[in-house]
Parts: C-alpha cells; sequence; structure tokens
C-alpha cells in the first residue's frame, strides 16, 4: 500500500507554512509525524495533490514557559509532551495522556497538534486537553486567533480550524499543587486507541468536599466532551466512594454514543460511567496524597 | 524529489518519488531487506527502524520526511564482525522463531535500551507493545532484551 501521488513540500517557518496553504488551499494537506493522515493517504481515503511539513519549523517544536502558562508547540511529539520535565512537573494530566496514546514507535512521530486537528474520536489528548482547558493557538496569514479547547471539537474528526489556519501552540495553566489527577483509558486491544478514556482533575476544601472538578470523556461519542452532569453532580459534596459512582453513572448522559465492530454504544456507556468513576477515584486519591 | 540521509553511518543521496515510504526506500533503493513490511498499517512493527536514533514504524514514515535524518536499521547493528548485545540475546535466549518480526523488534528494543540501561519486565512488554509476533509468545523475547540489558551493563561499567 502506498499513497497517490503529491508534491511534498517542507516549510521552513510559521510564515512559509501559511505562504504554501494559501498558494495551494483545498490542493494541500497539513503534515505532522503522519500516523493519521499516512494512513489515510494509503487508504486512498485522502488524496492531497500537496503535503505541507510543518515538522522542521523549530517554534513548532518547543515547550516552554510565559506567561504564567505551558506552551507546546503544535509539532512537539507524543514521546517528547510525555517525558518533558516541564510537562511532568506541571502538566502531569497531559504527560500521562501523551504516554498512553498508541505505542512507542507511534508516540515518536505523532505530533500534539496533528493528535488535535484530526479529532478522531477515540484519541486521548482531547480528553486532556479539555479537562486542562487548554488555549489553542491558530495562525493564519497576518495574524493568529486562540480557541478555547471546548470550543475547538466541533464533531467527528471536525474542529474550528478554518481554511488557511495552522495550529501552532496548545496552552494550559499549570496544575496547581494539591490537585488531583488522572487519565485512565480502556484501549482498543490492537490499535491502543481509547475505546474510553476518561480525565479527571479535581481539588478538595479541607472538609474533603469536592473545591473543583473537572471531568472530560474521549471515546464515546463523535467528539471528545466535558462531563458537565458527572461535575455538577460533584461540586461541594464529599468525595466519597458512593457519591463518586452515582455521579459518574452520568458519564453516557445525553451523548449519542458510538457503535462500531468493536464495541456496541451500550457497552461504550457502561465503559463510560467505569472509566469516570475510576479516573475520579485516582484524582481523588492523588489530591489527598 | 531529492533526499539525502545517513543509514547505518553512510550518507548518501537519491532522486525518489514523494511518495516511497522509508520502508520502501531502504528496502528497495538501499538494499538493505532486513527491514520487513508487515501489515503496512502501522501495528505489527515489523518495519521498525531508528529515525535519529527513535523506533519509528516505516511504513508510516514518507522517506522525504527522513530527508537530512540518520536511519539505522537492523543491519547497522552488528559492529566490526561482532553482533550487537541485542542480537546476542535474541540468538542465546531463542527469542524467534520464524524470524519475521525480528528486526522490528530488536530495533524497538535498543529505543528501549538508550532510554534505560535497566528495565524490568514490565517497561520491556510496555515498550514492545507496537510490535507483534506470532511465534514465540513473546517470553524469549523478553528474555532477550534482559540479556541485551544485563550485556550492556556489564560493558558500560554499571
Amino acid at each position: 500500500m502506498f499513497p497517490g501521488q503529491f508534491e511534498y513540500h517542507r516549510a521552513t517557518s510559521i510564515k512559509d507554512a501559511l505562504d504554501l496553504l494559501k498558494q495551494f488551499g483545498d490542493d494541500a494537506k497539513l503534515l505532522g509525524g503522519g500516523h493519521s493522515l499516512i494512513p489515510m493517504m494509503k487508504l486512498r481515503l485522502a488524496q492531497p495533490a500537496h503535503l505541507i511539513d510543518v515538522t522542521k519549523i523549530a517554534e513548532l517544536c518547543a515547550i516552554g514557559e510565559s506567561n504564567g502558562k505551558i506552551a507546546i508547540g503544535a509539532a512537539a511529539t507524543h514521546d517528547t509532551v510525555a517525558n518533558s520535565s516541564l510537562v511532568r512537573a506541571k502538566l502531569g494530566l497531559l504527560a500521562e495522556a501523551a504516554a498512553a496514546i498508541g505505542d512507542v514507535q507511534v508516540r515518536n512521530r505523532g505530533t500534539i497538534g496533528g493528535s488535535l486537528t484530526h479529532a478522531d474520536p477515540a484519541a486521548d489528548y482531547p480528553a486532556a486537553a479539555l479537562a486542562l482547558e487548554a488555549e489553542i493557538r491558530l495562525d493564519h496569514e497576518g495574524g493568529s486567533r486562540t480557541v478555547k479547547a471546548a470550543d475547538f471539537f466541533l464533531d467527528l474528526m471536525t474542529t474550528a480550524v478554518q481554511p488557511g489556519e495552522l495550529l501552532t501552540q496548545v496552552s494550559c495553566a499549570p496544575i496547581p499543587s494539591g490537585t488531583g489527577y488522572a487519565y485512565l483509558k480502556h484501549p482498543h486491544p490492537a490499535s491502543g486507541f481509547a475505546m474510553v478514556g476518561a480525565a479527571a482533575i479535581v481539588t478538595l476544601d479541607r472538609n474533603g468536599k469536592f473545591a473543583t472538578v473537572r471531568v472530560a470523556v474521549t471515546g464515546l461519542g463523535p467528539k471528545a466532551f466535558r462531563a458537565n452532569a458527572v461535575e455538577a453532580a460533584l461540586a461541594g459534596k464529599a468525595a466519597d466512594a458512593a457519591t463518586i459512582t452515582a455521579a459518574a453513572a452520568k458519564s453516557a448522559d445525553g451523548i449519542d454514543a458510538l457503535a462500531d465492530i468493536h464495541a456496541s454504544a451500550d457497552y461504550r456507556a457502561e465503559l463510560a460511567r467505569v472509566y469516570v468513576r475510576r479516573a475520579i477515584q485516582a484524582a481523588v486519591a492523588r489530591a489527598k496524597a | 524529489m531529492r533526499v539525502n540521509l545517513t543509514i547505518n553511518g553512510h550518507p548518501r543521496g537519491d532522486e525518489i518519488e514523494p511518495r516511497l515510504l522509508l520502508v520502501h526506500y531502504l528496502r528497495d533503493v538501499a538494499g538493505l531487506t532486513g527491514t520487513h513490511v508487515g501489515c503496512e498499517t502501522t501495528l505489527c512493527g515489523a518495519c521498525t527502524v531508528l529515525l535519529d536514533g527513535k523506533a519509528v514504524k516505516s511504513c508510516t514514515v514518507l522517506a522525504a520526511q527522513a530527508d537530512g535524518a540518520s536511519v539505522t536499521t537492523v543491519e547497522g547493528l552488528a559492529k566490526d564482525g561482532g553482533l550487537h548485545p541485542i542480537q546476542e540475546g535474541f540468538w542465546e535466549e531463542h527469542g524467534l522463531q520464524c524470524g519475521y518480526c525480528t528486526p522490528g523488534m530488536m530495533m524497538a528494543a535498543v529505543d528501549l535500551l538508550s532510554r534505560t540501561t535497566n528495565p524490568s519486565e514490565d517497561e520491556i512488554r510496555h515498550a514492545l507493545e507496537g510490535n507483534l509476533c506470532r511465534c514465540t509468545g513473546y517470553q524469549h523475547i523478553i528474555k532477550a532484551v534482559q540479556y541485551a540489558a544485563e550485556k550492556m551493563r556489564a560493558a558500560a561499567g554499571r
């Protein structure tokens, strides 16, 4: 299997990439690690005439701290994110999600920007980005805009990225100390994709009640989402097993669960209830530690 | 288009089609058939090589993306007529039967051993999740990696 014919362009800067995007328009696709796009091209599900490789733009590979936020370049690989000492120290949830993606070979190639823009419903990063309330920077000719993770994922493999835009950076406020977090998933045994994945971030007040709680789910519906009903059921309540189980039972409420050869909608909904419960319990345990 | 890269320490350049996959470049252009084509869908790991020192599935990398990079294939492991410790491990611990997955397994193991010198059994299994073997049941492959780790630690005086 091999892709159809195309021209390969290696962008040397963000401006260069945007110029190429403008020049080739709908005939072009941006290439990150290629671990979603190349398989699609081999199956001829995608046949772009031009590929614009953005992975050699130095600016897009950097991870740093600025204005009180951790900023991750779009071309940072999952392996880089998972092993970055800065990300591990200040955005542990994101490092955990990155380490859970695929296998080591996939993590060595796949990029955070590529994964987010591909918006596979079973991808790991979207749940972490939603729980962390990440901000996603999109550059276009002559400027840029920032989109909140909550506004980024629109539908199945559909995001807020507009023609002519390039995802350049993902930034998140550092997770404060005393906060518990966890990303847990039920991986598909062959592909490693999340049948369902759950991300949780919690803080407890001095009485052991939930002060903040953010929960996001991937793999269940056509796009990752914040489990608002679960969060509401926990707010201000005691962080005990019964409360968490009752709240997690709402994980699939109102979601049109995906059904495919791998899992029925009912099974996915049950996985969501189980993994949301486990993720919250793990986050609570860490918050107490 | 033209690509220039280093394969097993030897620089080379070739005119290629942009759609040429790295695995086909290595096998059909560079003549290095030790890297195997398995599932072609990024799952089995038979085509694993090191790209700038990191294990990648070369069926899902364009040769064009490797322009300027350093590639190590299984042919690049043995040095000065002596087997690499991972090759020796597979030999000594019977880490293969048919051998189809073996080059990819070894390259993934080399990536692991570049990150950690004393991996636990769990760490080895985790690091080889992207490589499938249909013969051995993995047990002897784990032992082969443990053998190599020990040998490399001894050689480094640790």
